[in-house]
């Protein structure tokens, strides 16, 4: 370390602190621009015909996204439920039987390779197991697509919420003759169950709002869904055929629907986080 | 009634629950878990095996030499990676330039310096950032930050800088750099809260130690927190290096998808993601297809490489450091 006058350290220091207060500010001053931006340009398009009614033909003004929004839903529910018990198991088997088991280890590693992947890749591959075989695109593919998604997320907060609940809880358990599974499923989930209903409320909400998956999987469509296997309409990729579009009609849509994704997501993110923090700072 | 002995497996109406033999259910309990967890490995070793699958075609045809060629031409079915590879790395490398020394600075901030309701409600906000969908920091960066770009900073970057190759070109607004100024924002909450998390894990012994010899706020910061916590903060780096990489959505807005290798910042280019997003149901002839797999197996290569080189500089630091305690 070069020795450096007092002046010089205190001038260093000084700068560091200078630069802090807007780099501080930068965050604030993008999230509140992005939501003014969204709520500014959405609100308009959201109409009561906006929740009810299709879509028109392109060019023509009117209609409304009611089949993207059940299609959303529809398509975030069905994933739920088959990423969801899966996520649970597993998180209790890192949990529970984890420590002692080098599988677990390898596990674990590939629970964060899968996070990491980037959501198209996991969206080719659905592709190519659920819709080239089958020589359509499908609900279901883009259910599992993201149920994909939603599984690694569900391990890993079932694993830390798991971890969370003293041995104790368990050994009195066992010590009163309850099996193991009685133990994990009545005892430790009941336990932990603000922390995993959370968990899987944040994990589901994220995926909500994702587009590249069901880019080639569910596609879109102009229809009420009326199976899930089918080309399923669905919020986020209308907003990108829509944004991409020529027709201001339907960029105004776009918007629309921009805001109706931002303002259920970050709901569910505000609540869930200020549950788990509870939650944590009680246990 | 007549005691049982360990072990003994009566299920005879009178045995009470908790004396019936578990070992079976809880064996059945043991190996439905474990399958569950396995559920992950299948589903990565499907990927690869896909990927690999489909992009056969791609690979026999043009070889290593899919990855230097920087033809994309769909009409006569030639192919190659390096525009979108060139595209993925630059508009990620001007993302970590720009979002990792902010990182560092809003988070020895929000630890260091800021009040604590202050730190809370900013932490919050950066926090809020991370959970916006990524299509939305896409219709924003199209709509309002590219026009941004186009009317004020790239004129401005081009009248003072216009001597580099970097800054020539008209200012279209949506291009190479706009790309990498979303992709910052993106990248951005997720380093700072790692970097904040790992600084407040420093003990406070060390950093009163460190004032206790008379350093300032900073040469604490830099000389012991930041050397404490680098573990953590180069592993929050380097995934979000890796999720950078494979960031769809908002990229494909803004980046302008032109196959061009082009050496200014200005211009549109495309990443692997980026192209995949826009051509991959507008390919129609199968070694269209095809490559677009083989552009898939490469991202899918890079972001395995960058999160296990993650992972192991992790592992490798905690043995260390676990030496010198």
């Amino acid at each position: 370390m070069r020795p450096r006058s007092r002046a010089q350290r205190r001038a260093a220091d000084m700068a560091i602190r200078i630069a802090m207060v807007p780099s501080a500010l930068v965050g604030i001053a993008v999230l509140a621009w992005i939501l003014w931006e969204v709520i500014a340009r959405g609100v308009g398009a959201l109409t009561p015909a906006f929740f009810i009614e299709l879509p028109t033909p392109p060019g023509m003004e009117g209609g409304g996204l009611g089949n993207a929004i059940v299609g959303t839903l529809l398509m975030t529910l069905s994933a739920a439920l088959l990423g969801t018990p899966i996520g649970l198991l597993a998180g209790v088997f890192l949990s529970e039987f984890g420590p002692s088991s080098r599988i677990a280890t390898v596990v674990r590693f590939t629970t964060n390779l899968l996070m990491g992947t980037p959501s198209i890749i996991i969206g080719i591959f659905v592709y190519s197991i659920l819709v080239l075989p089958f020589g359509h695109f499908s609900g279901w593919a883009g259910a599992v697509a993201l149920a994909i998604l939603i599984l690694p997320v569900v391990m890993r907060t079932t694993e830390d919420m798991l971890n969370l609940v003293p041995d104790e809880l368990r050994e009195s358990g066992l010590a009163l003759g309850a099996p193991r599974w009685r133990v994990t499923l009545g005892i430790v989930f009941r336990a932990a169950r603000t922390g995993l209903v959370t968990g899987v409320l944040l994990a589901v909400a994220r995926v909500s709002g994702e587009t590249a998956p069901l880019l080639f999987t569910a596609l879109n469509s102009f229809y009420w869904p009326g199976s899930l296997n089918e080309p399923t309409a669905n919020l986020t990729v209308t907003i990108f055929n829509y944004a991409m579009s020529p027709y201001s009609d339907w960029q105004q849509k776009a918007w629309g629907a921009s805001l109706l994704i931002t303002v259920s997501v970050l709901v569910v993110a505000v609540l869930a986080r200020f549950v788990i923090r509870d939650k944590r700072g009680k246990a | 009634m007549t005691p049982a002995g360990p072990g003994a497996s009566s299920t005879s109406p009178e045995t009470p629950g908790a004396l019936r033999d578990q070992s079976r259910p809880d064996a059945v309990f043991k190996w439905l878990t474990a399958a569950c967890s396995l559920v992950v490995i299948i589903i990565m070793a499907g990927i690869l095996f896909e990927l690999v699958r489909n992009s056969g075609a791609a690979i026999r045809e043009f070889g290593f030499g899919f990855l230097t060629s920087d033809s994309w031409n769909p009409v006569i079915g030639e192919f190659g990676a390096a525009s979108s590879v060139y595209g993925t790395l630059v508009s990620t490398g001007i993302a970590m330039i720009i979002a990792v020394p902010l990182s560092i600075v809003i988070a020895v901030y929000l630890v260091e310096v800021a009040h604590p309701k202050v730190s809370a409600f900013i932490g919050g906000a950066v926090e809020l950032l991370a959970a916006i969908p990524s299509i939305i920091y896409g219709m924003w960066g199209l709509f309002v930050f590219a026009a941004l770009m186009q009317t004020r900073v790239q004129p401005f970057l081009g009248k003072y800088l216009g001597g580099l190759p970097l800054f020539q070109g008209p200012p279209m607004g949506i291009g190479m750099l706009t790309a990498g100024f979303i992709l910052a924002l993106m990248v951005l909450p997720f380093i700072t809260a790692v970097t904040r998390d790992v600084l407040m894990m420093v003990p406070p012994v060390l950093k009163e130690s460190a004032h206790g010899v008379g350093s300032t706020m900073w040469e604490s910061v830099r000389f012991v927190s930041l050397k404490y916590g680098r573990r953590g903060i180069v592993g929050a780096v380097f995934l979000g290096f890796g999720r950078a990489l494979g960031e769809t959505m908002a990229v494909t807005f803004v980046i302008g998808n032109s196959h061009r290798i082009s050496a200014s910042l200005f211009s549109a280019g495309n990443t692997i993601a980026s192209s995949l997003a826009n051509e991959f149901n507008e390919a129609s002839e199968p070694i269209y297809l095809s490559s677009l797999f083989a552009l898939a197996l490469v991202l899918f290569g890079i972001t395995l490489a960058f999160q296990t080189i993650a992972h192991h500089w992790v592992s490798r630091m905690q043995r260390l450091e676990a030496g010198d305690r």
